[in-house]
């Protein structure tokens, strides 16, 4: 098991280093970015930026630095808002963006299960068809589609939802069910075609020969089994509900890091995308290195494999 | 002798996407209590279905059973409801599959799965159940019991998880068991002490075995009696000596022929040709008559009853008829 | 022993005809009767395909999309990009049949332009990771060993990456255009379709008619082109039915981030961003078309590929 956390971990540690390294490639080469230094705006951010990156220095040792600063987590200022850091930012979207994606999931997951079990076990069934039918609608409705839709419905013509920010429950609903649609779609669909799997199983058949109860052979036989495959696909899953979060942010004007990411973009401010990119990817690696070991934990077949040699 | 399971005329269909299957075409046969009885016959000709049919473990749809009963202790179990069903599954009949490696439900410790069906049925605390079940592992041949129990299927051989199979159907002492091809994914070597095991389980507690297998080696070490089935009907029955002496139906000559004995001096295997027919509309008459090298006319015309050779042989041929046996004398090949 | 010496019941009932009891004529092709007409695996995959309604919807719906994003624009007498800022926000109208945008637009001509750029996104970044896909894929999986392991471990590595952050990066470095945003969706999106030939490659390269043709010393490409490949078709097909809706959601939602496909083309993610304001007013139809038309393609290739998948898995045969 700990062979096991140790190579999730180098692989996690050389996808982070490929990121920074790339950003670091890519930004080198953009004219108007920190390292590209005919910047021609307000002189204090310039001076700033000369302060952080030390930019009269050869490339390599900008690079050095560069790592240097990522790895202890400063970023440097922001060109486009004076005095302000890149830390700053994160430390202000971050913790909402954060409440509006664990909501999403977990939203998402609960749901998606529950759809997936009742589909699988109604196969064929009126239900199981009207449960995968909306699973694909929300597959194939893009977040943000969904989200200007939930606008005009529930905000304009309804009035029953405030239509923007972030500051109540009753602001959280929209953005949440925008975002977790998809997702949800996703995990229902995977939920019932492994739990169909699964049920044909020859374990499942053993525990039916034993006389156990329905519910039991779902919850205690089926179900763990039929999960493996949806904590697998968790990983992607959460890039997807992180990189919605941009878009659905920018909509709902939520103040949330999406939506400093997206202004960024717009106004080409490349510190703070530079910033938010390796912030976000390091979040999204350290998630899916975690996904690894939750699904080493699940599955028993793996811990052994893995002490047992290679 | 006192029958414990007496199936009667017995119809499984199942409805596929290509039509309706008559997996089970009307299969009668009984089972004496403490006695093996083994089911016969070459892949799709129904015999494991008759066996989940007894468990009633058809998943449905698309299987159903159509016709006839399964009397156990005089119970037709045919009749039973899904939840009355649930008591006997485990308690009175257990059953053991064919492949140990995906018999068992492999995030769950083989502790867990061997007790589960002990503390369903029986109000067991479970320092009781746990002893019961380091009993079991004793019993079918697991050192270190205490120890084995917190462990994962994965942990285990092949023949050691057949082992656990058998000791999970057995814990709460059920009187009919129900092996389908018990051996068949197992090593040689291995399956001759599963077999064993078989022996002693049931020296030890008397249970009723009905063991399906295509495979006549295993037939000759266990069963008492041998029902053969082709086509979704049992069409000979008798015991171990009567079908492996004096078999009657060309199609159980054929099997025997088929599989290498060191009793015969015959050097050559010979295999029966053609194949099984298609039981999306099997014959009303003989299903084996295509294939039969003493194919009469008959044959495809009208099924034949069963005539009684003894007390316990029976067969489904119109061999039997004394006109063919005057025919057999006059020309006796095709 | 005799049989019949101990017959218990005389087994000669009377009603069965004495002249029945005559040696059969033995009939060869009886028993080589197959009861069903055998179809090869690509007839059988289409039959079973057409019986799937939601698939078939799906798939008239993107044939006439496709002819529609052809032909559309030339139906309509108005220009993509011509602005007619007094005939703003005009309802749907015999005139204009989608209605108009903020600066008095034809939507009806606009979509379809927006169908070719979608589609054309959508297709040519699939055919990439296709092509990429295959050659990574078919090499790692058919030589093993080293070179598997190798390249393995930079698809390992890729897939870590997060995709979409990817994109955006590359996209703002390399400025938003038609060509740009494909390769930016293709940069890293190839490596779930080499996994996937990868995986067919694996399987497939131990069945005995590969092993067969190996030991006649047949080249290894030769080998790959005729029977690996041909027999891993069905998840290659299915994972690029996939990819084209997940490439036009990328597409659209780089256009919501400003990373979209710059005038004088327009997408449908460039329409929907555009009239993101015009619902707050009540215009509703500028952003319905380009969402419908972006759901619904999505939709349909999602149904298609479903259709596939359970028409091309004979495993699934039931």
């Amino acid at each position: 098991m700990l062979k096991y956390i140790l190579k999730r971990f180098m692989i996690m540690l050389v996808t982070l280093w490929i990121i920074i390294t790339l950003t670091f490639i890519l930004m080198v080469n953009v004219p108007g970015s920190p390292f590209n230094s005919d910047q021609s705006s307000n002189e204090t951010i310039k001076a700033n930026l000369e302060a952080h990156y030390n930019l009269d220095a050869p490339y390599h040792i900008q690079y050095l630095n560069y790592l240097k600063s990522v790895a202890t987590f400063d970023f440097g200022p922001s060109i486009k808002q004076p005095n302000q850091t890149v830390n700053d930012l994160l430390g202000r979207g971050f913790p909402i963006s954060l409440e509006l994606g664990l909501v999403t999931i977990a939203v998402a997951v609960i749901s998606g299960i529950i759809l997936g079990i009742i589909a699988a076990l109604r196969h064929n069934g009126f239900i199981d068809y009207m449960a995968m039918g909306f699973a694909v609608l929300g597959i194939s409705i893009p977040n943000f589609i969904l989200a200007t839709l939930l606008i005009q419905q529930l905000a304009v013509n309804l009035n029953l939802l405030p239509p923007a920010t972030w500051s109540s429950p009753a602001h959280m609903v929209m953005p949440v069910l925008a975002l977790a649609t998809g997702p949800m779609a996703i995990i229902a669909r995977l939920t019932r075609s492994t739990m169909l799997e699964v049920l044909t199983q020859d374990y499942i058949k053993m525990a039916r020969a034993k006389g156990l109860s329905p519910w039991k052979i779902v919850f205690k036989h089926a179900l763990r089994n039929a999960l493996m495959p949806v904590v697998t696909i968790m990983g992607t899953l959460l890039a997807g509900i992180l990189t919605g979060t941009f878009v659905i942010e920018q909509i709902f004007a939520i103040p949330g890091m999406g939506k400093y990411f997206v202004e960024s973009i717009n106004q080409r401010d490349y510190p703070v995308i530079m910033g938010t990119t390796v912030f976000y990817s390091a979040f999204l690696i350290l998630m899916l290195f975690l996904v690894d070991i939750a699904y080493g934990i699940l599955d028993p077949r793996i811990k052994f494999h893995k002490k047992g040699g290679e | 002798m006192e029958k414990i399971l007496h199936v009667e005329n017995l119809h499984v269909t199942f409805t596929t996407y290509g039509g309706t299957v008559q997996a089970v075409r009307g299969v009668d046969f009984h089972l004496n209590k403490g006695e093996t009885l083994a089911i016969v016959g070459e892949s799709g000709c129904g015999k494991s279905v008759t066996s989940n049919a007894i468990m009633r473990l058809i998943p449905d749809p698309p299987g159903k059973i159509t016709n006839g009963s399964i009397l156990f202790k005089g119970q037709d179990l045919a009749k039973f409801s899904e939840k009355k069903m649930r008591s006997i599954r485990g308690v009175d009949i257990s059953m053991i599959f064919q492949d140990p490696m995906t018999a068992l439900n492999p995030t769950l410790t083989i502790g867990t799965q061997l007790m589960e069906g002990l503390r369903t049925h029986r109000k067991v605390t479970s320092e009781q159940a746990k002893k019961k079940a380091i009993e079991m592992m004793d019993l079918v041949g697991i050192s270190n019991p205490e120890e084995r129990l917190k462990q994962y299927p994965h942990q285990f051989s092949g023949g050691m998880r057949q082992r656990i199979v058998i000791a999970i159907a057995l814990i709460c002492e059920p009187d009919l068991l129900i092996a389908d091809e018990p051996t068949t994914a197992l090593d040689v070597t291995i399956q001759a002490q599963i077999l064993e095991l078989f022996e002693k389980i049931q020296d030890t507690t008397g249970v009723s075995i009905i063991l399906i297998t295509h495979d006549l080696g295993v037939v000759a070490k266990i069963a008492d009696r041998i029902a053969v089935m082709y086509a979704g009907k049992i069409i000979e029955t008798g015991t171990k000596r009567e079908i492996f002496y004096e078999p009657q139906h060309p199609y159980t000559k054929g099997l025997l022929n088929s599989v290498p004995r060191l009793d015969l001096k015959e050097d050559r295997l010979s295999p029966i040709d053609g194949t099984p027919p298609d039981l999306f509309s099997p014959p009303q008459a003989c299903a084996f008559a295509a294939r039969c090298p003493y194919a009469m006319e008959v044959c495809d015309k009208v099924y034949p009853a069963d005539t009684e050779l003894s007390e316990s042989h029976k067969v489904s041929c119109w061999l039997q008829d004394k006109r063919a046996k005057q025919l057999l004398a006059l020309a006796p090949t095709n | 022993m005799k049989p019949g010496n101990e017959l218990k019941t005389a087994h000669s009932p009377s009603h069965i005809p004495d002249d029945w009891f005559n040696w059969k004529e033995k009939d060869k092709d009886e028993a080589e009767t197959v009861a069903r007409p055998s179809l090869s695996y690509w007839q059988d995959a289409w039959r079973r395909l057409a019986k799937n309604k939601l698939a078939m919807l799906g798939l008239v719906f993107l044939v006439l999309l496709a002819i529609m994003a052809i032909f559309g624009p030339i139906l309509s007498p108005y220009q993509v990009n011509t602005q007619n800022l007094p005939n703003q926000y005009q309802p749907p109208s015999a005139e204009h049949w989608f209605g108009t945008d903020s600066a008095g637009r034809d939507v009806f001509t606009r979509t379809w332009y927006g169908a070719r750029i979608s589609l054309f996104v959508g297709v040519m970044a699939a055919l990439i990771d296709v092509t990429i896909g295959i050659i990574w894929g078919g090499i790692s999986g058919y030589k093993g060993g080293r070179t598997d392991n190798i390249m393995m471990r930079i698809i390992e590595i890729l897939y870590g990456l997060p995709y979409l952050l990817v994109v955006i990066l590359l996209l703002v470095v390399l400025g938003p255009s038609l060509s740009t945003i494909i390769i930016a969706l293709t940069v890293t999106g190839w490596v779930g379709m080499a996994r996937i030939v990868r995986g067919q490659v694996l399987q497939i390269k131990n069945y005995e008619f590969v092993l067969a043709s190996k030991s006649f010393g047949t080249k290894s490409a030769r080998i790959i082109r005729k029977n690996l490949l041909p027999n891993s078709m069905g998840p290659i097909i299915v994972q690029m039915t996939l990819t084209v809706p997940s490439a036009i959601f990328a597409e659209a939602f780089l256009s919501f981030i400003g990373l979209g496909i710059q005038a004088p083309y327009a997408s449908w993610g460039v329409m929907a961003n555009d009239s993101l304001g015009a619902i707050l007013s009540g215009n509703w139809w500028t952003l319905f078309f380009p969402a419908f038309f972006i759901s619904f393609t999505m939709f349909a290739f999602n149904v298609l590929g479903d259709g596939l998948q359970d028409a091309l898995d004979p495993k699934l045969r039931k």
